[in-house]
Formats: C-alpha cells, sequence, structure tokens
C-alpha cells in the first residue's frame, strides 16, 4: 500500500483550502453574470489588483492590518465601480460579445496598471495571519490555508444567506432577464449594474488578500482566474451555491491529482470535469435551465 | 368574498389618476414618430389609443412611460409635470405598464413575477436589507398576502402560481403581465396591445380582466389595441393617431363615424381601387 491514509487526508484538507478560495472568486463572478449577464475574463485580475492595492497598504505605507483590509476594500468597490461605468455601462445596449471582449481588454490594463506601480516582480504579502500550524486528529494543515478558508467559508455563508432571503436578490436576476421590463417595475438598472460591480469587486479583493498571503502575489496571479472558470462552468454561471461546491470540489480534486498522479495531470482532470459538464449540463451543476417555449 | 380574520383590512386601493398629454413630439432619424400627439385619460376611464400599423402608438406609449424621451411636450399626472421623470420613479408615482412583447422575466415563477411588480415600493435601497432584517421579512410576508388576495386570486391565476412563466401559453402570458402591473398598486394602468395574437375566447376573458380591474380597483387604464371590437366595447374615450398625428378623438360612437379616420383604416394613399371604394362608400 503506498497511499496512505493521513497522506490522504491532509492533501484533501489542503485541496479544500485552496478550493475556498477558487469557489470565493467563483462568487465574484457570478454576481456580475447573475445581475448583468456580462462574462467578466478579467475576475482574475480583479482578485490580483485587490491583492496589489492591500499590499500598497499594508507593506507600501506599513498601515496594520485592520487599517488595510478594510482600505483595500473601499478601493476595490471604487475600482469595481469605474470600470462598470466606464466600460461596461456605455456597452450595455450593445451586444455581450463586445462586452465580453471589453472584459479581455481589462484584464490589460489591470496588469498594465499594477506593473506601473509595483512593476512585474513577485512579492510577499506581509504575515498577518498565525503562523501555529493546525493539527487535526493527526493531519497537519499549514495555518494559512486553515484561516484563509475559515475566512472565505465565513464571507460565502454571509452572500449566501443574503442572497437567498433578500428581496434585492430576485432584482439582480430581473434586472439580468429583461431590463425594460426591470425598469417599468420600478428597479434602478443602472444602480444594480453598478452594485454588482462593486460587490464583486471586493469580494475578488477579498479573495487576492487571501490567496496572496498563501502564495505571494505577482502581476500573473490572475492565472487563478482560468480555474474559477472552471469551477463556475461546471458549478452554473449564474448560481452562488454552485460556485461554492464546484470550488471545492475542483480544488479537492486539483490536489489530489497532483499529489497521487503527478502536477502534470491538474489540469488534465480539472478540463475533464469541464468538458463532462458542458456535455452533460451545459448550464452546469446548480445553473438555471431556461425552459424555452418553442 | 370571504373575510378571514388576517383578511379583514379592507384593501388599499390607489386613487385613480388622471393623465394630460400635451403636444409630445419625437424622431427617429429623419422620421417623425410622434407629431404634437396631445391625448387625456381622465382619471377611472379606459381610453383606447388606436390606429393603423406604424402610426405612432407604441412610440406615444413609450415616450408616457418614459422609455424613450420626447423632442417636445409634456406628461402630466394628475397635474404633476413627469416629462422629465425617468422610468423607474414613473413606475413609484403609480403608472404600470405592460409590453407589445411580452416581457416578463423568464426562467422566473408567475408568483416572482407577480412579486417583482411590487418592488419599487419597497426597500428601494439594497443596503437596507442588511440594517433592518426583520422589517424586510415583515414586508415580504405581508406583500405575499396581499398580493395572493388582491391580484392572484382576483385575476384567477392561483393554479399557475408557481409554474415558470415561460412555458405559459400565450393569452396566461400576458395576463401574468398584468397582474404583474396591479402588483404595482398602479394609478394608472397602461396596456400595450393586451389581446393580440389571442382568439377569441382569450380576448373576452381579457376584456372582461380589464372591465373587472377599473370596476374593482377604479384606476384609470390606457390601452393600445388592434382588435376594433375590443376597443369598441370596452372603452370610454377612443383617441386615433396616423402618421404620428392624433386625427381624432372621442368616444367610441364619435370616432367610428368619423370621416378621417375611416379614411386612414381603409388606406387612400393613392390606392385608385381603395379610393373608389370610399367614394362608394
Amino acid at each position: 500500500m503506498a497511499v496512505e491514509f493521513i497522506d490522504v487526508v491532509e492533501t484533501s484538507l489542503a485541496g479544500l483550502g485552496t478550493g475556498a478560495l477558487m469557489a470565493l472568486t467563483g462568487v465574484a463572478f457570478v454576481i456580475i453574470y447573475k445581475a448583468t449577464k456580462v462574462i467578466n475574463l478579467a475576475i482574475g485580475e480583479m482578485l490580483m489588483i485587490g491583492a496589489f492595492v492591500f499590499y500598497g497598504f499594508s507593506a507600501g505605507l506599513s498601515l496594520p492590518i485592520w487599517a488595510s483590509v478594510p482600505l483595500t476594500l473601499v478601493v476595490a468597490a471604487i475600482i469595481g465601480g469605474v470600470i462598470e461605468r466606464t466600460m461596461i455601462r456605455p456597452l450595455m445596449k450593445d451586444n455581450p460579445v463586445s462586452v465580453f471582449m471589453v472584459t479581455i481588454g481589462l484584464t490589460s490594463i489591470l496588469i498594465g496598471v499594477v506593473e506601473l506601480i509595483w512593476s512585474a516582480e513577485p512579492r510577499r504579502l506581509p504575515e498577518f495571519l498565525p503562523s501555529q500550524p493546525i493539527i487535526i486528529a493527526d493531519a497537519f494543515i499549514p495555518s494559512k490555508t486553515f484561516y484563509s478558508f475559515l475566512i472565505a467559508a465565513a464571507v460565502m455563508a454571509v452572500l449566501i444567506t443574503v442572497f437567498a432571503f433578500w428581496r434585492g436578490g430576485i432584482a439582480l436576476r430581473a434586472t439580468a432577464t429583461d431590463r425594460a421590463a426591470a425598469s417599468s417595475v420600478g428597479i434602478d438598472v443602472p444602480g444594480v449594474f453598478s452594485f454588482s460591480w462593486m460587490l464583486a469587486a471586493v469580494v475578488a479583493a477579498l479573495a487576492g488578500i487571501l490567496v496572496g498571503s498563501v502564495g505571494g502575489i505577482s502581476s500573473a496571479m490572475g492565472l487563478f482566474g482560468l480555474s474559477v472558470f472552471v469551477v463556475v462552468i461546471v458549478g452554473g454561471l449564474d448560481s452562488i451555491a454552485g460556485a461554492l461546491v464546484a470550488g471545492l470540489f475542483i480544488g479537492w480534486l486539483e490536489a489530489m491529482v497532483g499529489r497521487f498522479l503527478g502536477g502534470e495531470f491538474k489540469l488534465l482532470a480539472t478540463f475533464s470535469i469541464l468538458l463532462v459538464v458542458l456535455v452533460v449540463r451545459p448550464y452546469g451543476l446548480f445553473g438555471t435551465h431556461e425552459i424555452e417555449r418553442l | 368574498m370571504a373575510v378571514s380574520p388576517s383578511h379583514s383590512a379592507a384593501p388599499v386601493r390607489p386613487p385613480a389618476a388622471a393623465l394630460d398629454v400635451d403636444g409630445l413630439s419625437l424622431q427617429f432619424g429623419g422620421v417623425k414618430a410622434l407629431d404634437g400627439v396631445s391625448l387625456n385619460v381622465a382619471a377611472g376611464s379606459i381610453t383606447a389609443l388606436i390606429g393603423p400599423n406604424g402610426a405612432g402608438k407604441t412610440s406615444a406609449f413609450n415616450a408616457i412611460s418614459g422609455f424613450y424621451k420626447p423632442k417636445t411636450g409634456t406628461v402630466k399626472l394628475d397635474g404633476e409635470d413627469i416629462t422629465h421623470v425617468p422610468a423607474r420613479e414613473r413606475a413609484k408615482l403609480g403608472l404600470a405598464r405592460t409590453f407589445q412583447n411580452i416581457a416578463l422575466f423568464r426562467g422566473m415563477t408567475v408568483l416572482d413575477n407577480i412579486k417583482l411588480g411590487r418592488h419599487a415600493h419597497l426597500n428601494t435601497n439594497v443596503f437596507d436589507a442588511f440594517l433592518y432584517w426583520g422589517r424586510a421579512k415583515r414586508e415580504e410576508m405581508e406583500l405575499r398576502a396581499e398580493i395572493e388576495r388582491d391580484v392572484i386570486d382576483f385575476l384567477e391565476l392561483d393554479h399557475i402560481r408557481n409554474v415558470p412563466v415561460a412555458i405559459l401559453p400565450y393569452g396566461l402570458q400576458k395576463k401574468v403581465e398584468l397582474a404583474r402591473a396591479l402588483a404595482m398598486r398602479p394609478r394608472i394602468l397602461m396596456l400595450d396591445e393586451p389581446v393580440a395574437g389571442m382568439n377569441r375566447e382569450e380576448t373576452e376573458d381579457m376584456a372582461r380582466a380589464i372591465l373587472d380591474v377599473r370596476e374593482e380597483w377604479g384606476i384609470s387604464v390606457l390601452l393600445v389595441e388592434h382588435d376594433m371590437g375590443m376597443v369598441m366595447d370596452i372603452s370610454d374615450h377612443v383617441c386615433v393617431l396616423n402618421f404620428g398625428r392624433r386625427i381624432a378623438a372621442g368616444t367610441p360612437a364619435e370616432v367610428r363615424a368619423n370621416p378621417d379616420v375611416i379614411k386612414a383604416y381603409l388606406g387612400s394613399s393613392g390606392d385608385p381601387h381603395k379610393a373608389a371604394v370610399e367614394e362608394v362608400a
């Protein structure tokens, strides 16, 4: 028996830790899609710029952690609002493909801004999570993985509760479905657009802080977004719960495959899952299956 | 009507509003969609806006509900000038509308669609739900009870309340749109071709529903419609548009006898056969 039980447990826990961060970023993606039907390819870069803003406050200005995090989230909300107002809203009446293309351009802009200010060099975030490793039974979990999992889980719990019980959640869906009908019932459509981009930017920045504190930051860390696209497609583009389940699953799967089959099989496994889901349930595991009356 | 204790409070009906449209003009490029159109909807009346295809009926509708910005002219709701009020604010002032091509929220159930009609009157600030959790919850319960009673039972939609709207037949979809507009507690209800594409039975059902709304809710109704029989049967007042201009207005009988209206409907634009028919008539 080459595979030890404790090894499986430790790998699984580490995988769930990464998965929680994928899920959190996936939630940011879903918030935008839910309200505006925009496929935001720049979600990984929004995560990255959030991490760098945090770096700027915590390392650059040496502010304490309790000040840096809220300031980062405020700046992220402003960035999200500015992106929406200047790049997305002017295209509201155009077809979705143009908006999709704009988000590709947005990735370059965000990378460019970060490299102009902080250069392309990888950096480490100041340590702020407790560094004492966590031992559950006999399994060893790196403390950063453990705490970032807890924080991501708490944030997602809040978001899922809010979207399940708050009627504004349904207003977001209404806006995505039919904007004319939404304004005819008094929904503030431009307001919904701004709100969803700002909230998504805040969630992505938070994910960026956590991802960065585990693995360091660089202008290329937006590549994390690639796995996140798999997560949201598997979970369903418009389902927050789907992003959660799929994020944990993909994170776990990548860790297990990487550990027991070798790193080169990670992406193979992830994208095979993607392929199967696209064939069997193209709207994702939890996504809305639009019923068409022909 | 069976009155259970929780429903004992008399339904709160918003008072009917009068609508005064004056000199509305609207242009798309070189095309004058509306040219100085005026029309009045008296409080509590059913007023119809008719005219041949392309006469500007829907343009007028969109300008009145705030989806188009007119070049000149004013729209007044109960004397208050709302010409520059955005569509979503007009909804809050009591102006509810339906669309010619059904604009329901596909993928949602009938009940969710109807409840969204009340969105304008509930917490408008997206942060309210975070701050006033209990209040939001209570509001939701009251809303549900009220909509069940005043809208769903009233329009006889109870058997389909949990059905996704996308799979309903056309006639019922139109009725759900009417229900959503009613859930807005409108003071004036604007219906864009409420019976277009319906069969006789569905048309009669919808006509009865519109009359019931006026009777029970006492609100004003403005409708655009092609079905002449239905318009003449239920309207108090009819306004006729042709090529973006108002060519006649009055009671159904007056309008029916108006030579300009007959001409507009039979057409006299250079077709010798039609012109001959007209002269004989």
